[in-house]
């Protein structure tokens, strides 16, 4: 009989996948924000506010964004499932981990969007 | 016959090669930035905000504290990122022979952390 543990949803390869193309999402981000400070020359509070009111800024802002949160369910739910062996104990882990992500996502939202 | 084992690990008496620092470094920086998220995005908003607000927010930054915060979450990214990369280019199969494994560890620890400290003390 094949033993089943309850690790909660999916995990494997897809989220394996999934941790890459978002880590290198934020990579290409990272790189971009950079770029433009640096060009900005330290990014004065006008050019800064100037870029985020753009739409496509904040559409690109959003995607990585959520891409992170992504990256770090995957992430932070490896760890408990490295360390906590008490299913109980674990799921309740990955539900905290699951309503602080998806708070931080509305937040998140409010933040880019609520800027005219 | 099955050989002993110890039954615990005995944390402090681990001797971590460097990539292996290197490693469960990049476990304490994604941690770190996990729980940092909000404050983060906090932040972001602050930065964005009306020009009234702006000055309180650039107030709050300039306290020590907040910056010593800051400094912790940037080395966080900044090394998370560097062995991140370090990471994805193992995936590929680039850079596993030992000799070029240490030196892109030993990279890794030496960029994030000059990086933090230069970019902490331009802006103190
Ligand atoms: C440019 C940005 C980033 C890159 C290139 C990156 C890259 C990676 C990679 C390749 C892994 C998989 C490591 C492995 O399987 O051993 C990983 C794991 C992880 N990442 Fe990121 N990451 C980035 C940003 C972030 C951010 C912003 C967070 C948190 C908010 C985060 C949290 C985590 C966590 C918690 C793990 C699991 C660590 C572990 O299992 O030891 N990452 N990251």
């Amino acid at each position: 009989m094949v033993k089943r543990h309850v690790v909660g949803a999916h995990y494997g390869l897809r989220d394996w996948l999934v941790q890459r193309v978002t880590a290198v999402i934020m990579l290409v981000y990272t790189l971009g924000v950079v770029a433009f400070i640096l060009c900005a020359n330290g990014a004065s509070y006008e050019a800064w506010q100037e870029l985020f009111a753009c739409t496509w800024v904040k559409v690109v802002t959003t995607i990585s964004i959520t891409a992170l949160l992504w990256h770090a369910w995957v992430g932070v739910r490896d760890i408990w499932m490295d360390y906590i062996q008490h299913v109980g104990v674990r799921l309740t882990m990955h539900v905290l981990t699951l309503l602080w992500l998806i708070g931080s996502l509305i937040y998140m939202v409010k933040v880019v969007w609520g800027v005219a | 016959m099955q050989k002993a084992r110890p039954k615990h690990l005995a944390l402090w008496q681990i001797r971590l090669p460097l990539p292996g620092i290197v490693s469960i470094l990049h476990r304490i920086s994604g941690a770190l930035m996990f729980a940092a998220i909000p404050f983060m995005l906090y932040a972001l908003e602050g930065t964005l905000s009306s020009a009234e607000r702006f000055a309180a927010f650039k107030e709050c930054i300039a306290h020590p504290v907040t910056k010593l915060f800051l400094l912790a979450v940037l080395w966080a990214y900044l090394h998370h990122a560097c062995a991140g990369t370090r990471f994805l280019f193992l995936d590929i199969h680039k850079g596993t022979d030992l000799k070029t494994a240490r030196v892109t560890a030993y990279i890794v620890l030496a960029v994030s952390l000059s990086l933090t400290a230069i970019i902490g003390a331009l802006t103190w």
